[in-house]
């Protein structure tokens, strides 16, 4: 894999994606077996909106390879705070670090970024855009738990706003599977995602009720749906309330239905569902930490 | 209509491009893609809605002392596509050229997605793909498929 920016999960070809998971799998398999790989390598933190939980991923997985990480902080005590511009921010911390991980609340910013840096750079996030680490640890959940052969997956919730299922669902392009997108009609696929998976020689199955599909389905996605995007709170718990699962909601499924869902969950998941042996989502976040390890070293030369 | 009234209209440059078969009521258009605003001192002669056998109504630019390169040319596909561009030097056409879709046009559309960083005070210029039915931005994936000149960029 040759990339020097990860920017988009669509850069990504089959190829480079079982290339990521192999090693994710071979890390997974023996971690220790990495623990000193990067052992003199800095990794630059950019978050200019806050991720907890990404950055504590990506920051475990560079300290898990030997390296360690510098952090600008948060923006308000930064330079940014004094109107700095974003290729500034990043010309300046390239000089003191590896690679430069970078969370921007705008799209496209991963994209300018790296046009301005010579070491390698890690989109974790651009406004309503991309996350491709986020695409490849779910990718790697699906392909531990159903394997990417004769692949049918369900993807329900807000499939509008969501950058997640738009990143998952052209990715999963790329190994032809079978995907049903299931939501409410006002939060369908937009137009530009549609587009493009037709363009990748999908078919778009959309849907508003999960009961149609549900008992064909190897795995089912559940994003949630936010009250924000609904005019009062009354249409939302009426139309929300449609797209929750609980374990009796999965007894239609086949026995070895995998449910994922990026966390944090609200009410979109019951908690009965935990302790069925579908759930899969807290082993979906634990992958993030072997998948970012996988994607650090590639990027940093470990391939060679 | 007398040939001095043609004459009044468009008149005849010595040097430069003369832009024929723009789409009636495109031509400011036009200028604004080209950014030619006047301020260079260069003279530019607009005729807008003149009679034409293949477009019904055409308008016609004329930029004295300015001779338009390919590119420039080409980004005039996206607001009309069937203008020929005329070489002129010492009154004389020197060569003519058709407008070709380009692949890609920069810094010449503004992306209407106020949150991409296109639209920020940033060092870069905005850069969209042209397909086959609207143009794409190359940061943010916003598609623009109508009206075109609306999204001009001001200089
Ligand atoms: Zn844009």
């Amino acid at each position: 894999m040759r990339h020097d920016h990860i920017i988009s999960a669509k850069q990504l070809s089959r190829g480079d994606i079982e290339t990521v998971l192999d090693h994710a799998a071979d890390i997974a398999a023996d971690p220790g077996a990495f623990a000193d790989r990067h052992t003199d390598t800095l990794l630059g933190m950019l978050f200019f909106e806050p991720s907890t939980r990404t950055k504590m991923s990506f920051t475990t997985a560079m300290k898990r390879l030997g390296g360690d990480i510098v952090d600008m902080g948060s923006v308000e005590s930064s330079s940014v705070k004094k109107g700095e511009s974003l290729a500034d921010t990043v010309r300046v911390v390239e000089g003191y670090t590896d690679a430069l991980v970078l969370r921007h609340p705008m799209e496209g910013s991963a994209k300018m970024a790296s046009e301005f840096v010579d070491v390698p750079l890690v989109n974790a996030g651009d406004g309503a855009g991309q996350h491709p680490t986020q695409t490849l640890l779910d990718l790697y959940t699906i392909r531990e738990n159903a394997g990417f052969d004769d692949l049918t997956i369900g993807i329900m919730g807000d499939l509008k706003y969501g950058r997640t299922v738009h990143s998952l669902a052209h990715a999963l392009t790329t190994v032809d599977a079978r995907q049903h997108f299931v939501s409410p009609e006002s939060l369908q696929l937009p137009r530009s995602v549609r587009y493009d998976l037709h363009e990748a020689g999908a078919e778009v199955r959309e849907h508003t009720d999960l009961d149609e599909i549900l008992p064909e389905l190897d795995v089912l996605y559940v994003t949630r749906i936010q009250a924000e995007r609904f005019p009062d709170e009354s249409e939302y718990r009426e139309v929300a309330g449609q797209y929750q699962i609980d374990a009796g909601t999965l007894e239609a499924a086949k026995d070895d239905l995998t449910v994922m869902h990026p966390l944090p969950r609200v009410d979109e998941i019951a908690h009965d569902v935990d302790e069925t042996t579908h759930a899969q989502y807290f082993q979906q976040a634990h992958n993030g930490v072997p998948v970012r390890m996988a994607l650090l070293d590639l990027i940093l030369g470990g391939d060679q | 209509m007398s040939d001095n009234d043609q004459q009044l209209r468009v008149s005849k440059i010595r040097n430069g491009t003369v832009i024929d078969h723009i789409a009636g009521g495109q031509a400011l258009n036009v200028l604004a893609i080209l950014g030619i605003d006047g301020t260079s001192g260069d003279s530019v002669s607009v005729a807008m809605n003149m009679p034409s056998d293949r477009l019904g109504h055409k308008d016609v630019v004329k930029v004295e002392g300015r001779e338009l390169s390919q590119d420039e040319v080409d980004v005039l596909s996206l607001i009309a596509p069937a203008a020929t561009i005329n070489i002129i030097r010492d009154y004389e056409v020197v060569e003519k050229r058709r407008v070709e879709r380009p692949s890609v046009v920069v810094g010449v559309l503004e992306c209407p997605n106020r949150n991409c960083i296109t639209t920020e005070d940033e060092p870069v210029d905005s850069r969209f793909a042209v397909g086959d039915d609207g143009v794409r931005c190359e940061y943010c994936d916003t598609i623009i498929r109508d009206d075109l000149p609306a999204h001009i960029l001001a200089e």
